[in-house]
């Protein structure tokens, strides 16, 4: 194996079985006012003990957490191309100024006047993105993309609804993200499947029958989950809008887009950002995320209270007063510690830089693509842009599916693509290099990729079995599920180990 | 562009293999008038040294170096340098979620001890692995509360946190989920009265937080026996999570809606902060968001799962129980580290500095003003009634670079002048004497 | 595993037994088949007992660890018992399908148990889906 070599791991146990009365990782300084205790301040109302709460040393946390860190993949380990989900470098700069102590101590309620820099870079952030996006209004209060998507969605039935009829449906692809439908629902709007067609695109056919007056928008990915770019995106703006409804665009595959083109000037009317996914911000193991909206100007009286406004002596505010808008999608702001992170990255970027990573990350994906057709079965031959998708045909005539194949791959040094999604395709296996490979990277990867397909071929136990190299094999995520053990508990088993 | 590891004969060679001449060969199915030929107008690309001057201005521009008496449900707390030592690990923040467990057991067994310290704190049984932060936890629990109870009325104390409130309109809005707000009492508790006129046969939950937005615990268990009684479910938020290390958990009620932020997550001008669901076993398959299970693998070791994934929106699409796909990994992970930090004992000794600063500051208050709600238990937070704005104290208190309590007219204008006051381990007595002297 | 002559098949790989003297009761399950379709079976969703199920409507879910399908009524009738036993051990339904039964149900109208399939032609309906 060229990419990775096994080398020793740490065993550690959880940190409730490391603990001993007595031990102690804080100091607390010494008080300046009468000690108070919680029995005598509370009453009844005070708590009897903290139960199993661990009691651990200071080096006993430094080695927990490292030693169980070192069990984990991340972009920072090696290629890490989970489709739809962009794991690109994570640079160092944005993690830095996110713990300026002027950003990172600052109470969201303290004065608009000595809350500037903040505001500022907001303001700065909302002007970038709008450019990028080709959009007139923005709210960067969304916590993640989903929240956007809500955001987005009840943008649409505000709109409709000042136009008399918020209308009854949401068309949605039926290879989008399942958190599309699942975000409709939220909005009470009814979910209609519209069917892709051969080139893995939107049906325009199937698009001008199904869009009546009922339908009040569609949510779109483009480039879509396939990674193909809908050529006919104006065509379905203009069959969307003919009859009244609205184009929303998720946003989760922008870093195929930008400074290349933009979903403003091609009949998007609002879509989400996922700041973690384009723009660089860490993704943390699941989060947090940052969904910034940006919307047409018809949308913009509805977007959430507050948005930065620049005020008429030249300083920076939040504006309240929206008597339209559709309320408030979380408290305060927004994720604004992904904001500076997010800033940082088009700062270390410019319009230059941003235009050559979307570049690079369409190369990558074609040149994967390019290496591994014909080893693996391609189900669209539609042009790729950012991603590329698999199916896993070839590999089941030996009983050997995307999921294995991705297990496998683990033992190659690398992490695993998305697996089994977009829906629509058999066995997906949804390859998204980004632009943070290298060319040494890539080919390493698709030598791991042709490797596999051979052992399929010549000892699918091989694969069925793997990973060999991890600490753990194969976890029995039936029994998981059977029997969910959700906590810790002191009668618990410990580690076999 | 330093972020990008290709030589220009690498990307030539690449194009070439691919059989294209250009670049924009490759982005030709984007129909030919859609595409950009201009430049991006962003600012042009930085050095680090410019990004970190940048940055640092926007931080001069802020309140830094400043006192703070503001609370209101985002906490100043100490946070230990550990925490950030260990989180910037790139195995932690450029890792995704664990779908992939043989490679993801650090982040699945720190999300099950966060699990397990959250259930330990609260008296709940099970906790997710988080939300995006405290007030979208407040909707996530009332449409949970829907689906476990088929009824649709949602009554909510006036004393939870009013963006909170502002949060859970814009969620129920569309989903025919009427919700009647109930005030509070002379003591700042929710008035019983009232709740008793609000709540009717289709109430799915009833919804407080304790301690509530000024700084009053509420009767969970008095709570909790009034809705069990009327078939309706007891939610109790909760903004202030350092609390829990002296207040009684609530036990007795059903789902505990929680933001983390008081657990080493830094203020941030308001986010990322990372919110919990903990609820009952019994009501698991109805709750939103990732949840991490012990398993074992196939030598028989232990290790840990995402699991009872059939409730998520990738699964089950628009009847999922949520729309979330987010958890707050690494938010979670800095919260689990500073209760790890605290501890059994800290987290206890932690609050009861808490407790003792604020009630000698209130008792000082008291002396040149009405502090309200004094009847009820409070942690870290008290309202203070003056005769004059408090914008007019606090204008007087920047100029010793001091931030005081937060103006409470715009929520609560039947206050008249109040302000909600907020000391943490780290308010000094000097500070306090000086807030004082100032009113 | 062959399909008991015994009972009634649905298309959606449903199967009802009706084994009482009176005709009144009818027992209600999932195939081999759907078992093996769905794989591991970690959790059941069904009515409680009292509850009305409408032939061809859905009356609850079986899940695997990835996936979430529905149960469809073979006949119409009121729930009069559930078996509870699928709580704990839903595997029952992977081990034993023809005998790991969902619910009982009263019987609303039996000219229904006419429309389903006999075991030998639920067969030929599994081998022709199967092509």
């Amino acid at each position: 194996m060229k990419k990775a070599t096994t080398h020793i791991s740490q065993n550690e146990g959880l940190i409730f079985e490391k603990s001993s009365p007595g031990k102690r990782g804080y100091k607390l300084p010494p008080l300046d006012v009468p000690a108070v205790t919680a029995a005598k301040a509370l009453g009844n109302a005070a708590r009897a003990d903290l139960g199993n709460m661990p009691e651990v040393s200071e080096i006993e946390i430094i080695r927990h957490f490292t030693r169980i860190s070192t069990w984990n993949y991340g972009v920072d380990t090696g290629m890490y191309p989970l489709g739809s989900c962009t794991m690109k470098y994570n640079a160092r700069v944005n993690e830095a100024a996110a713990r300026i102590e002027g950003l990172a101590n600052a109470h969201p309620y303290q004065p608009e006047r000595l809350s500037q820099g903040a505001l500022r870079v907001m303001k700065t952030l909302a002007d970038c993105l709008l450019d990028i996006t080709g959009q007139d209004a923005i709210t960067l209060q969304p916590a993640a993309g989903a929240h956007g998507e809500m955001t987005g969605i009840l943008l649409i039935r505000a709109y409709l609804q000042s136009k008399g009829n918020p209308r009854k449906k949401i068309l949605i692809p039926d290879s989008a993200h399942g958190t599309n439908p699942a975000t409709a629902a939220i909005c009470g709007y009814a979910v209609e499947n519209l069917k892709s067609n051969a080139g893995g695109m939107v049906d325009v056919p199937s698009l001008v029958a199904q869009m009546n007056e009922d339908v009040a928008g569609l949510m779109l990915t483009n480039p879509n989950t396939l990674g193909i770019f809908e050529q006919e995106i104006h065509k379905i703006a203009d069959i969307l809008h003919a009859k009244g409804g609205l184009l929303y665009m998720d946003g989760a595959n922008m870093n195929a887009l930008v400074g290349k083109t933009r979903p403003g000037d091609f009949g998007v009317d609002v879509m989400h950002l996922n700041l973690h996914k384009t723009f660089s911000t860490p993704h943390g193991g699941g989060g947090p995320g940052s969904g910034p909206v940006a919307c047409k100007k018809h949308l913009e009286p509805f977007l959430p209270a507050p948005l930065v406004v620049e005020k008429k002596d030249g300083t920076l505010g939040f504006d309240y007063d929206r008597p339209r808008s559709i309320g408030r999608v979380r408290a305060w702001y927004g994720n604004f510690g992904m904001h500076v992170r997010a800033l940082a990255y088009i700062l270390a970027n410019g319009p230059d830089g941003l235009r050559m990573t979307t570049e690079d990350a369409v190369l990558n994906a074609n040149y994967i693509r390019k290496q591994l057709e014909g080893v693996y079965e391609l189900p669209y031959s539609t042009p790729s842009m950012h991603e590329v998708v698999f199916s896993d045909r070839k590999q089941t005539a030996k009983g050997l599916k995307t999921g294995d194949i991705a297990k496998r791959l683990i033992d190659y040094g690398f992490h695993p693509y998305t697996v089994s999604f977009p829906l629509i395709v058999h066995g997906a296996l949804m390859i998204e290099p980004t632009e943070s490979e290298s060319k040494e990277e890539l080919d390493l990867f698709v030598d791991a990729m042709r490797d596999i397909a051979r052992e399929c071929e010549k000892d699918p136990d091989l694969i069925l079995s793997a990973p060999h190299t991890t600490r753990l094999s194969r976890l029995d995520e039936v029994q998981a599920a059977r029997k969910p053990i959700l906590r810790w508990k002191p009668t618990s088993k410990g580690a076999a180990e | 562009m330093r972020y990008l590891p290709k030589s220009p004969a690498d990307r030539e060679q690449m194009l070439a293999e691919l059989g294209v001449r250009t670049i924009d060969d490759l982005f030709a199915p984007i129909p030919a008038e859609y595409r950009l030929k201009r430049d991006l107008n962003v600012p042009r690309q930085m050095a680090e040294s410019e990004i970190l001057d940048f940055f640092q201005q926007s931080s001069r521009d802020n309140a830094a170096g400043y006192a703070t008496f503001l609370g209101a449900g985002a906490y100043s707390h100490y946070r230990p340098v550990v925490i950030d030592s260990l989180i910037s690990r790139g195995e932690w923040f450029t890792a995704y979620t664990p779908y992939q467990a043989e490679i993801a057991q650090g982040t699945l067994q720190a999300i099950f001890e966060f699990q397990s310290m959250i259930c330990e704190l609260t008296g709940m049984e099970v906790a997710n692995a988080s939300m995006y932060d405290g007030s979208t936890a407040v909707p996530e629990a009332a449409m949970m509360s829907v689906r476990l109870t088929g009824r649709s009325h949602v009554v909510i104390a006036r004393s939870v946190h009013p963006e909170y409130r502002e949060v859970l309109r814009t969620y129920a809005q569309h989903q025919g989920l009427p919700i009647s707000e109930v005030g509070f009492g002379e003591n700042g508790r929710i008035d019983i009265a009232a709740l008793d006129k609000a709540v009717t046969g289709q109430t799915a939950c009833i919804m407080v937080q304790s301690p509530n937005f000024f700084g009053t615990i509420e009767d969970v268990a008095a709570l909790a026996d009034y809705a069990h009684k009327k078939g309706a479910l007891l939610v109790v938020s909760i903004a202030e999570a350092v609390s829990l290390g002296a207040v009684r958990p609530p036990v007795e009620a059903d789902i505990v809606a929680m933001e983390a932020q008081s657990f080493g997550v830094p203020l941030g001008f308001g986010g990322p902060y990372a919110g919990v669901i903990a609820t009952k076993d019994k009501f698991v398959r109805q709750m939103p968001g990732r949840l991490v299970g012990q398993t074992v693998d196939r030598h028989g070791r232990r290790g840990f799962v995402l699991t009872l994934s059939t409730r998520e929106q990738h699964i089950r699409r628009e009847k999922a129980t949520s729309n979330i796909c987010t958890n707050q990994a690494l938010v979670a992970t800095m919260a689990t580290i500073f209760m790890t930090i605290y501890g059994r004992e800290g987290l206890k000794e932690l609050a009861e500095h808490n407790l003792a600063k604020t009630a000698y500051a209130a008792a000082e208050f008291g002396k040149k003003a009405k502090v309200l709600f004094s009847d009820a238990p409070r942690f870290n937070e008290f309202v203070v009634q003056t005769t004059a704005d408090p914008h007019q104290m606090n204008d007087r208190l920047l100029a010793q670079k001091i931030i005081g309590g937060f103006p409470l007219k715009k929520f609560y204008p039947e206050l008249g002048n109040a302000s909600l006051w907020c000391c943490t381990e780290l308010t000094k007595k000097e500070t306090i004497d000086a807030a004082v002297k100032a009113l | 595993m062959a399909y008991p002559k015994e009972l009634k098949y649905t298309k959606e790989h449903e199967w009802v037994r009706v084994e009482d003297a009176t005709g009144d009761i009818g027992t209600i399950g999932i195939t081999d088949h759907a078992q093996q379709a769905l794989g591991d079976i970690v959790f059941v969703e069904l009515p409680k007992p009292g509850a009305d199920i409408t032939a061809g409507k859905s009356f609850g879910t079986v899940e695997s660890v990835k996936a979430v399908s529905e149960l469809y009524a073979p006949v119409s009738g009121s729930v009069t018992a559930v078996n509870e036993e699928l709580n704990t051990t839903p595997e029952k339904i992977n081990r034993e399908p023809h005998t790991a039964w969902m619910l009982k149900v009263k019987i609303k109208d039996k000219g229904e148990l006419a429309s389903l399939l006999s075991a030998g032609d639920y067969e030929k309906f599994v081998a022709e889906e199967g092509k």
